[in-house]
Protein backbone atom coordinates (compact mmCIF):
# COMPACT_ATOMS: atom_id res chain seq x y z
CA UNK A 1 0.00 0.00 0.00
CA UNK A 2 1.07 3.54 -0.59
CA UNK A 3 0.51 5.96 1.45
CA UNK A 4 1.77 9.68 0.61
CA UNK A 5 3.43 12.71 3.44
CA UNK A 6 2.93 16.25 2.13
CA UNK A 7 6.68 17.43 3.10
CA UNK A 8 8.11 20.48 3.40
CA UNK A 9 11.25 18.99 1.72
CA UNK A 10 13.01 16.33 -0.14
CA UNK A 11 14.02 14.54 2.31
CA UNK A 12 13.18 11.92 5.39
CA UNK A 13 14.38 15.11 7.39
CA UNK A 14 12.03 17.26 5.78
CA UNK A 15 9.13 18.28 8.16
CA UNK A 16 5.17 17.57 7.51
CA UNK A 17 3.56 20.17 5.32
CA UNK A 18 0.43 21.90 6.75
CA UNK A 19 -1.10 22.37 3.27
CA UNK A 20 -1.74 19.56 1.01
CA UNK A 21 -2.38 21.19 -2.33
CA UNK A 22 0.40 23.40 -2.18
CA UNK A 23 3.42 21.21 -0.32
CA UNK A 24 6.62 21.66 -1.94
CA UNK A 25 7.13 17.44 -1.93
CA UNK A 26 5.11 14.62 -1.84
CA UNK A 27 7.07 11.39 -0.52
CA UNK A 28 5.56 7.96 -1.12
CA UNK A 29 6.39 5.22 1.09
CA UNK A 30 5.41 2.09 -0.04
CA UNK A 31 4.51 0.14 2.64
CA UNK A 32 5.28 -3.38 1.16
CA UNK A 33 8.39 -3.39 -0.13
CA UNK A 34 9.35 -0.15 2.41
CA UNK A 35 10.41 2.27 -0.50
CA UNK A 36 10.72 5.63 -0.58
CA UNK A 37 9.78 8.04 -3.41
CA UNK A 38 10.03 11.95 -3.78
CA UNK A 39 7.92 13.52 -6.10
CA UNK A 40 8.12 17.66 -5.82
CA UNK A 41 4.82 18.94 -6.52
CA UNK A 42 4.33 20.33 -9.83
CA UNK A 43 0.90 22.29 -8.35
CA UNK A 44 3.23 24.32 -5.37
CA UNK A 45 3.05 27.80 -7.03
CA UNK A 46 -0.07 27.42 -9.07
CA UNK A 47 -2.95 30.31 -8.12
CA UNK A 48 -5.92 27.49 -8.94
CA UNK A 49 -6.70 24.02 -8.64
CA UNK A 50 -3.35 22.89 -6.81
CA UNK A 51 -5.46 20.79 -4.66
CA UNK A 52 -7.55 18.87 -7.60
CA UNK A 53 -4.62 18.74 -9.60
CA UNK A 54 -2.37 17.24 -6.43
CA UNK A 55 -5.42 15.20 -5.94
CA UNK A 56 -5.43 13.63 -9.75
CA UNK A 57 -1.62 13.32 -9.09
CA UNK A 58 -2.05 10.72 -5.94
CA UNK A 59 -4.46 9.07 -7.70
CA UNK A 60 -2.00 8.39 -10.42
CA UNK A 61 0.53 6.80 -8.31
CA UNK A 62 -2.39 4.64 -6.51
CA UNK A 63 -1.97 6.25 -3.08
CA UNK A 64 -4.21 4.94 -0.71
CA UNK A 65 -3.79 7.42 1.96
CA UNK A 66 -2.43 10.59 2.35
CA UNK A 67 -1.14 12.44 5.56
CA UNK A 68 -0.86 16.20 5.62
CA UNK A 69 -1.68 18.96 8.05
CA UNK A 70 -4.52 20.16 6.47
CA UNK A 71 -6.62 19.46 3.50
CA UNK A 72 -8.72 21.82 1.49
CA UNK A 73 -12.39 22.19 1.36
CA UNK A 74 -12.15 20.80 -2.23
CA UNK A 75 -10.36 18.13 -1.49
CA UNK A 76 -12.23 16.30 0.89
CA UNK A 77 -15.47 15.24 -1.80
CA UNK A 78 -12.68 14.03 -4.67
CA UNK A 79 -10.35 12.07 -2.33
CA UNK A 80 -13.63 10.82 -0.73
CA UNK A 81 -14.89 9.59 -4.44
CA UNK A 82 -11.68 8.09 -5.01
CA UNK A 83 -11.56 5.94 -1.46
CA UNK A 84 -8.30 8.01 -0.67
CA UNK A 85 -7.76 7.94 3.00
CA UNK A 86 -7.00 11.06 4.62
CA UNK A 87 -5.04 11.54 7.68
CA UNK A 88 -4.81 15.01 9.37
CA UNK A 89 -1.85 15.49 11.82
CA UNK A 90 -1.73 19.23 13.27
CA UNK A 91 1.95 18.83 14.56
CA UNK A 92 3.64 20.86 12.02
CA UNK A 93 7.08 20.01 13.51
CA UNK A 94 6.82 16.27 12.85
CA UNK A 95 9.51 15.08 10.35
CA UNK A 96 8.74 12.74 7.60
CA UNK A 97 10.94 10.04 9.35
CA UNK A 98 9.10 10.26 12.07
CA UNK A 99 5.98 9.56 10.57
CA UNK A 100 7.38 6.56 8.77
CA UNK A 101 8.44 5.20 11.42
CA UNK A 102 4.98 5.78 13.07
CA UNK A 103 3.67 4.28 9.60
CA UNK A 104 5.22 0.85 10.50
CA UNK A 105 3.74 0.77 13.82
CA UNK B 1 -35.45 28.54 16.69
CA UNK B 2 -36.44 29.48 12.82
CA UNK B 3 -37.20 26.39 10.79
CA UNK B 4 -35.08 27.48 8.05
CA UNK B 5 -32.26 27.55 10.83
CA UNK B 6 -32.43 24.00 10.90
CA UNK B 7 -30.95 22.70 8.24
CA UNK B 8 -27.46 20.98 8.91
CA UNK B 9 -24.41 22.80 7.10
CA UNK B 10 -21.75 20.28 6.08
CA UNK B 11 -18.12 20.96 7.25
CA UNK B 12 -15.09 19.35 6.21
CA UNK B 13 -12.38 19.37 8.17
CA UNK B 14 -12.25 21.43 11.48
CA UNK B 15 -10.19 24.31 12.66
CA UNK B 16 -6.90 23.72 13.49
CA UNK B 17 -7.17 25.87 16.67
CA UNK B 18 -10.06 27.02 19.10
CA UNK B 19 -10.02 30.75 18.37
CA UNK B 20 -7.94 33.36 18.58
CA UNK B 21 -6.87 35.96 21.43
CA UNK B 22 -6.10 39.60 20.80
CA UNK B 23 -2.78 41.00 22.04
CA UNK B 24 -1.44 44.66 22.68
CA UNK B 25 -4.16 46.02 24.33
CA UNK B 26 -4.02 46.77 28.37
CA UNK B 27 -5.54 43.52 29.82
CA UNK B 28 -8.37 46.11 31.86
CA UNK B 29 -9.51 47.07 27.63
CA UNK B 30 -9.60 43.80 26.57
CA UNK B 31 -13.44 42.76 26.01
CA UNK B 32 -14.40 39.53 28.20
CA UNK B 33 -16.82 38.46 26.50
CA UNK B 34 -15.90 36.33 23.72
CA UNK B 35 -17.47 36.38 20.16
CA UNK B 36 -18.92 33.30 19.32
CA UNK B 37 -17.94 32.04 15.33
CA UNK B 38 -19.65 29.35 14.79
CA UNK B 39 -17.74 26.52 12.53
CA UNK B 40 -20.71 27.01 9.70
CA UNK B 41 -19.46 30.61 9.33
CA UNK B 42 -15.56 29.60 10.16
CA UNK B 43 -16.37 27.35 7.16
CA UNK B 44 -18.00 29.59 5.19
CA UNK B 45 -15.37 32.33 5.14
CA UNK B 46 -12.61 29.57 4.37
CA UNK B 47 -14.42 28.79 1.08
CA UNK B 48 -15.11 32.37 0.07
CA UNK B 49 -11.57 33.92 1.25
CA UNK B 50 -9.55 31.19 1.51
CA UNK B 51 -10.13 28.51 -0.97
CA UNK B 52 -11.42 31.04 -2.94
CA UNK B 53 -15.13 29.50 -4.37
CA UNK B 54 -17.66 31.80 -5.35
CA UNK B 55 -20.53 31.30 -3.01
CA UNK B 56 -22.39 29.39 -5.52
CA UNK B 57 -19.99 26.49 -5.12
CA UNK B 58 -19.85 27.09 -1.55
CA UNK B 59 -23.49 26.72 -0.75
CA UNK B 60 -23.00 23.85 -3.10
CA UNK B 61 -20.17 22.32 -0.80
CA UNK B 62 -21.82 23.00 2.14
CA UNK B 63 -25.13 21.50 1.61
CA UNK B 64 -27.48 25.03 1.89
CA UNK B 65 -28.76 27.28 -0.62
CA UNK B 66 -27.16 30.19 -1.72
CA UNK B 67 -29.52 32.93 -0.07
CA UNK B 68 -28.66 30.48 3.55
CA UNK B 69 -25.10 30.90 2.47
CA UNK B 70 -24.65 34.59 2.14
CA UNK B 71 -26.60 34.77 5.61
CA UNK B 72 -23.72 32.58 7.45
CA UNK B 73 -21.35 33.95 5.57
CA UNK B 74 -22.02 37.96 6.31
CA UNK B 75 -22.01 36.83 9.86
CA UNK B 76 -19.39 35.46 10.07
CA UNK B 77 -17.67 38.87 8.54
CA UNK B 78 -19.58 41.07 11.18
CA UNK B 79 -18.46 38.84 14.15
CA UNK B 80 -15.10 39.29 12.86
CA UNK B 81 -15.23 42.35 12.39
CA UNK B 82 -16.57 43.08 16.06
CA UNK B 83 -13.99 40.65 17.83
CA UNK B 84 -11.31 42.75 15.93
CA UNK B 85 -12.59 45.78 16.74
CA UNK B 86 -13.74 46.04 20.21
CA UNK B 87 -10.53 43.96 21.12
CA UNK B 88 -12.58 40.39 21.60
CA UNK B 89 -11.53 36.66 21.93
CA UNK B 90 -12.74 35.16 18.94
CA UNK B 91 -13.79 31.46 20.14
CA UNK B 92 -14.72 29.21 17.01
CA UNK B 93 -17.75 26.57 18.41
CA UNK B 94 -20.86 25.22 18.29
CA UNK B 95 -23.04 25.02 14.80
CA UNK B 96 -25.52 23.16 12.97
CA UNK B 97 -22.52 21.43 11.27
CA UNK B 98 -22.14 17.91 10.05
CA UNK B 99 -19.09 16.14 8.48
CA UNK B 100 -19.32 14.44 5.17
CA UNK B 101 -17.85 11.46 5.85
CA UNK B 102 -17.34 9.49 9.44
CA UNK B 103 -14.13 10.83 10.75
CA UNK B 104 -12.13 10.36 14.10
CA UNK B 105 -9.75 11.07 16.64
CA UNK B 106 -6.68 8.84 17.83
CA UNK B 107 -5.82 9.62 21.09
CA UNK B 108 -2.80 8.40 21.08
CA UNK B 109 -0.89 10.27 18.32
CA UNK B 110 -3.49 13.29 18.20
CA UNK B 111 -4.89 12.86 14.47
CA UNK B 112 -8.04 12.84 12.79
CA UNK B 113 -8.63 10.60 10.03
CA UNK B 114 -11.75 9.58 7.70
CA UNK B 115 -13.45 6.67 6.68
CA UNK B 116 -13.28 6.67 2.85
CA UNK B 117 -15.20 2.97 2.34
CA UNK B 118 -18.19 3.22 4.79
CA UNK B 119 -18.65 -0.74 4.72
CA UNK B 120 -15.44 -1.34 6.71
CA UNK B 121 -15.60 -0.15 10.34
CA UNK B 122 -12.27 1.29 11.32
CA UNK B 123 -10.90 -0.07 14.92
CA UNK B 124 -6.92 1.32 14.44
CA UNK B 125 -5.80 4.43 13.96
CA UNK B 126 -4.11 4.33 10.36
CA UNK B 127 -0.91 6.41 11.54
CA UNK B 128 0.09 5.07 14.97
CA UNK B 129 -2.29 2.00 14.58
CA UNK B 130 -3.55 2.50 17.98
CA UNK B 131 -6.87 1.51 18.90
CA UNK B 132 -7.78 4.48 21.49
CA UNK B 133 -9.75 6.30 18.88
CA UNK B 134 -13.35 7.45 18.52
CA UNK B 135 -15.48 8.68 16.73
CA UNK B 136 -15.27 12.97 16.22
CA UNK B 137 -18.51 14.79 16.34
CA UNK B 138 -17.47 18.59 15.26
CA UNK B 139 -20.72 19.54 15.62
CA UNK B 140 -20.19 19.33 19.91
CA UNK B 141 -16.48 20.70 19.62
ZN1 LIG C 1 -2.85 7.41 16.12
Amino acid sequence: MKIAIASKGNSLDSLLDMNFGRCECFIIYDTENKEVEVLSNPNKDALEAAGTTSVQLMAARSVSKIVAGEFGMKIKPLLDSLRIQMIVFNKPETSVRKLISMLNH
Amino acid sequence: MSPRNTTLRKVVNPPQIKGFKPYGAENSKLNSEPVILLLEEYEALRLCDYDHCNQLEASVLMGVSRPTFTRVYASALRKIAKAFVEARVISIKGGRVYFDSDWFHCRSCGCFFNNPDKEQTIANCPLCCSDEISGYDYACG
